[in-house]
């Protein structure tokens, strides 16, 4: 069974959001998809500064065997990224939800959290897969 | 045991002195050109040398060594004949830019393959250049772009893919700045031509099919693919990866395709050479034929000479520096001509024969086949998703268990669409012993499978290495040696 | 049965096996309308022993001028080793390989070949090889983009001292994938790009500036200055580079003040004979940083699970068989025999053996130019230094002369009048070490006789 913590939001490509104070998102990929895609070997980040739309390929996670796409989960501009994936790209399969995270946001509509899953919609989906 | 790496054997000073000019001459060149400390290459003798890089052979294994029943890579013999007459002096020494006037036993070769080519595969004209099986799609899908923009229809940027290809078609397509539609396959092997007549369209600018397709059954409704395709604008592209299965029984230009890549390196048993060099020629049909790329050997009279931009001002160009892998197309020349007609004929018989036979022994032995219903054309597939269940030993634990048999592992996990799966090809140079052998190998490996599937998972136990961390390689990366000490 | 091992019994066995009366049967899923009757074009089969006479007879037909051409195939001495051993079947008849437990020779030695490479250019990191030199420079064009991620603009600087075939073959590969290759114009007096010829692009969004050495015309680069204009501006740097060269030239990895970014090029002159153009190999390294944007195979060294080092492919997931469409490139296949060549090459002549035959192919060069340029009608076109070719102009057009030439069978040189009509009528020559003090005299004897003959035009 893999983790999904109760306060955070998702998208159906296994990406989950956290909102932060000062209004900006965290974005990493779950737990579920972290097992999925084995033990990472290297992730690729957007350039801190650029805007993407929703949906767009963003970042890159790359295992021995398969590298993933990871989407962007709403529209908006790159703050940051988690430069320590550079040197410890296993962060991502140790700790999906914590140093693991990829990037940090500016939600270009504050809203457009509201349309993404929540746990239980998201566990919902983690079931049917099963 | 390990072999230590040339570097670690290198003395300051050694070098193979019969191989290099006698004395260092003076170098007229300014100092800011010069470089100010030597490479870091090997210092040893002829002799260390020779025993490395001979040692190190021995750690490899090949046709010449092990049966090698790699789906979808046609490891046939490689006619030792192929390579000693590509490698006569004439042939080995020749400049790419020696005058026609001295090139004419060379040109004849290449004049006389391109007209077999035609011959075998039913296509109006070909083109010997593309280095590789992936450039010949390249060249392929590029010269399908360069038809459609002639005739002023450059919205035609979508190819069609069936799910179950090799990743260089979508790949390529997406080169040469098409999109890939992809196309699912029945559960019998086939296209399903309810999806085709969905995808096409007026953008479609043609379809890539391999025929028998990837997963080892012969595409049936080609015809009617054809016809679909046609209909709609659009042209079609047969990648030549199974060529062999049906050499001398079915042409590509017969079933209606208008542009083909053959892989030299499978049907036509140039070597692969650990990886390469591989040629990937050409044909088309008419409408293509403008759009070939150059060079290619034109005859006037009894006199060969090459065409180029001249000849054929709509070509798509030139994809290599001279004239693509010269001496693999000398080989392919060689054996074309020591099978025949009627030699080519038997390649796709027996190749096909030897694939059944293995099929039906494997069956026979409760191995399941992916495609019982089917016939297998020169290759088939195993699924072992039942012993992966039952007793979690999976396609790859299979594999690296044959290696300790002897045998090099079959294709695994290709096509994508087939759980835990194993392509097997046997080719026509095997004969009926090896099958034989290689069905033993595998009854055992069931049995071990029920008995000690941890052996199995540890497997192979008997080569040079057991299996490699490959998350080590790709997280630590070490892809040069340097002297201790040395910067990284 | 040529290569068929299957006697009549077996067939018949194997018939019953597969429950099938003909083999003609096993083909029923097949139309009957599509099964071919007639292989036109495809003569009966003939034997070993007929097909050696053919390809002797037809070998001969080609062989015994003395060759001065180079123009990016160059004929050096071929220790006898090289192809002994790189011919032998667990190298000549392997696959990729995929398989590393069973391909530990192959992988180890392209890992050798990998450090070599990476020494010789300066570099950290270079990949199992590409097809050509001319197709690695598209590659390589490819790579830059994806590389500089600050630029947008998708646009290479090309000089037209790069050889002209180079350009034609990235053009034709890359062109189709949007990238604009610029031609940048050289100084006919030296054959060399100066860097008033960059001032088009001096306030322009530029990816990548290519920089040959040699140039196609033998002539050398101001390597350092161009490097640093092209970093000063963002734009990476691909050096084009003769590897036989590098055992005596600057290697591409300390041009200027940061070194080049990407270098590649033709890898024939290590060990692979001319062969009619092919099969050659193209290379490519880099820098470590941008290791995952390079195409090709790339081997590493590991460990197995005793702990033991070991070879294996690795950062296979940029690759097509796993990203698709997404994959830095579709090339699978190298010129992985090749490689092979080019190590036991390089490992048999080292870092002073190579140097002997660049400097030796420099130094006869030379002569050769001394020698030619005496003669009445001929001159040398380019002021400045070059490493193993140079251009010669004559007085009258360079075809003809040519061809009395290859009559009296010598090669030339190479023809440079339609690639480079601002040269006049010029010739581009090559003497690498393999050529002798008479061979050169006997040029020179043939040329007179033939400038002789012929009237200017």
């Amino acid at each position: 069974m893999s983790e999904v913590p109760l306060e955070l939001k998702y998208t159906s490509d296994h990406e989950w959001l956290r909102l932060e104070d000062d209004g900006s998102v965290v974005v990493g990929v779950t737990d579920h998809a972290q097992a999925a895609l084995g033990e990472l070997v290297f992730v690729e980040l957007p350039e801190a500064g650029s805007e993407v739309v929703q949906g767009d390929a963003c970042a890159v996670v790359e295992s021995v065997k398969a590298a993933s796409d990871v989407y962007a989960p709403v529209t908006g501009e790159i703050m940051g990224i988690n430069e320590n994936l550079g040197d410890a790209p296993e962060k991502v399969n140790q700790e999906p939800y914590g140093d693991g995270w990829l990037f940090r946001m500016r939600l270009a509509d504050p809203d457009a959290l509201d349309e993404l899953l929540d746990a239980e919609a998201y566990q919902a989906l983690l079931d049917e897969l099963d | 045991m390990t072999e230590s790496l040339i570097f670690e054997q290198s003395r300051a000073g050694r070098f193979a002195r019969a191989q290099a000019p006698v004395v260092r001459e003076d170098v007229e060149l300014p100092a800011d050109c010069l470089r100010a400390e030597p490479p870091m290459l090997p210092e040893v003798s002829e002799l260390q040398a020779v025993r490395h890089y001979t040692r190190l052979s021995q750690r490899n294994f090949s046709i010449d060594t092990h049966f090698y029943p790699l789906g979808s890579c046609t490891m046939k013999y490689n006619p030792r004949a192929c390579n000693t007459l590509a490698m006569l002096p004439g042939f080995r020494g020749r400049h790419p830019y020696a005058p026609a006037s001295h090139s004419q036993g060379f040109l004849a070769c290449m004049f006389e393959l391109q007209e077999m080519l035609k011959g075998v595969t039913g296509m109006q004209a070909v083109s010997l250049t593309p280095m590789a099986g992936a450039q010949g799609e390249l060249a392929g899908v590029l010269m399908i772009r360069a038809y459609h923009h002639a005739r002023n229809e450059t919205h035609r940027n979508e190819i069609l893919v069936p799910d179950a290809a090799h990743g260089t078609n979508p790949a390529t397509a997406v080169m040469c700045g098409m999109k890939v539609v992809e196309l699912p396959t029945d559960a019998d092997g086939d296209v399903d031509i309810a999806a085709l007549e969905q995808a096409v369209g007026p953008n479609t600018a043609g379809i890539m099919l391999t025929n028998p397709s990837t997963v080892g059954v012969f595409e049936r409704k080609i015809e009617q693919i054809a016809k679909i395709v046609h209909g709609a604008g659009g042209l079609l592209y047969y990648d030549g990866a199974n060529l062999n299965a049906i050499l001398g029984k079915v042409r590509p230009g017969d079933m209606g395709f208008d542009v083909i890549h053959m892989n030299l390196h499978k049907t036509f048993s140039t070597p692969h050479g650990g990886g390469g060099p591989g040629s990937g020629a050409v044909g088309v049909g008419a409408r293509l034929k403008p759009f070939m790329p150059i060079p290619v050997v034109g005859r006037e009279g009894d006199r060969y000479r090459w065409q180029d931009e001249k000849d054929l001002p709509q070509s798509i160009g030139r994809l290599s520096g001279f004239m693509g892998n010269a001496g693999v197309l000398l080989r392919a020349y060689i054996y074309m001509r020591m099978l025949g007609h009627e030699g080519m004929r038997q390649v796709g018989e027996f190749a096909t024969l030897n694939a059944n036979y293995l099929a039906a022994r494997l069956k026979a032995a409760g191995f399941e086949l992916a495609y019982p219903r089917r016939r297998a054309s020169h290759e088939f597939i195993v699924t072992l998703k039942r012993m992966a269940k039952d007793q979690g030993v999976t396609a790859m634990d299979v594999a690296k268990a044959l290696l300790d048999y002897g045998y090099h592992a079959p294709t695994t996990y290709f096509p994508l669409l087939v759980p835990e799966c194993l392509l097997i090809e046997p080719t026509e140079t095997e004969s009926k012993e090896v099958l034989d052998g290689f069905v033993d190998a595998m009854c055992d490996i069931m049995e071990r499978a029920a008995r000690d599937a941890e052996h199995l998972k540890g497997a192979p136990w008997t080569l040079p290495v057991r299996r490699l961390d490959d998350v080590r390689a790709a997280r630590q990366l070490d892809v040069a040696w340097r002297p201790e000490g040395a910067d990284a | 049965m040529a290569f068929i091992p299957h006697t009549e019994g077996d067939v018949a066995d194997m018939l019953a096996a597969i429950g099938a009366a003909s083999i003609g049967e096993l083909f029923d899923e097949i139309p009957p309308g599509l099964r071919a009757d007639e292989l036109p074009g495809v003569p009966e089969a003939i034997g070993e022993m007929e097909i050696t006479r053919l390809m002797q007879a037809r070998a001969a037909e080609d062989q015994g001028a003395l060759c001065f051409i180079g123009a990016g195939a160059y004929e050096h001495h071929i220790p006898a080793a090289v192809w002994e051993i790189t011919t032998r079947g667990e190298y000549y008849s392997a696959y990729t390989p995929y398989q590393a437990e069973a391909s530990q020779g192959t992988l180890q030695l392209i890992y050798e070949y990998q450090s070599m490479m990476a020494s010789l250019t300066g570099l950290d990191v270079s990949n199992a090889s590409l097809y050509d030199g001319a197709s690695a420079l598209a590659e390589a064009a490819l790579m830059a983009v994806r590389a500089n991620r600050r630029s947008k603009a998708r646009r290479i600087l090309l000089p037209r001292t790069v050889p002209p075939v180079y350009a034609r073959v990235a053009e034709a590969i890359a062109g189709t994938q949007g990238i604009e290759f610029c031609r940048v114009d050289y100084d006919a007096a030296t054959g060399t790009t100066p860097l008033t010829a960059l001032a088009p692009w001096e306030h322009e969004d530029v990816t990548a500036v290519v920089i040959p050495q040699p140039t196609f015309l033998g002539s050398l680069e101001a390597v350092d200055a161009l490097t640093d204009w092209a970093h000063a501006r963002g734009a990476l740097v691909i050096a084009v580079v003769n590897p036989m060269s590098l055992a005596l030239l600057k290697p591409p990895g300390q041009w200027g003040t940061a070194g080049a970014d990407i270098a590649c090029g033709e890898g024939q002159p290590l060990g692979v004979p001319l062969s009619s153009g092919g099969p050659y190999f193209g290379f490519m390294t880099t820098r470590e940083a941008h290791v995952r944007q390079m195409p090709g195979r790339i081997v590493g060294r590991t460990v197995d699970l005793d702990g033991k080092p070991g070879f294996t492919l690795t950062l296979q997931a940029r690759e097509q068989h796993i990203r698709r469409s997404k994959a830095t490139s579709n090339i699978c296949t190298n010129q992985g025999l090749m490689v092979t060549a080019a190590t036991l090459y390089m490992s048999l002549l080292g870092a002073e053996g190579l140097a002997r035959v660049a400097a030796s192919s420099h130094a006869n060069t030379r002569r050769l130019v001394e020698t030619l340029s005496a003669l009445p009608g001929v001159e040398r076109a380019l002021s400045g230094p070059c490493f193993h070719e140079s251009v010669l102009r004559f007085d009258r057009p360079v075809g003809p002369v040519l061809e009395a030439l290859a009559n009296r069978d010598v090669f030339g040189g190479y023809d440079l009048s339609v690639d480079f009509p601002e040269l006049g009528h010029a010739l581009l020559v090559c003497a690498t070490e393999t050529k002798t003090a008479e061979d050169i005299a006997h040029y020179a004897g043939a040329l007179g006789e033939v400038l002789k003959q012929q009237k200017v035009a």
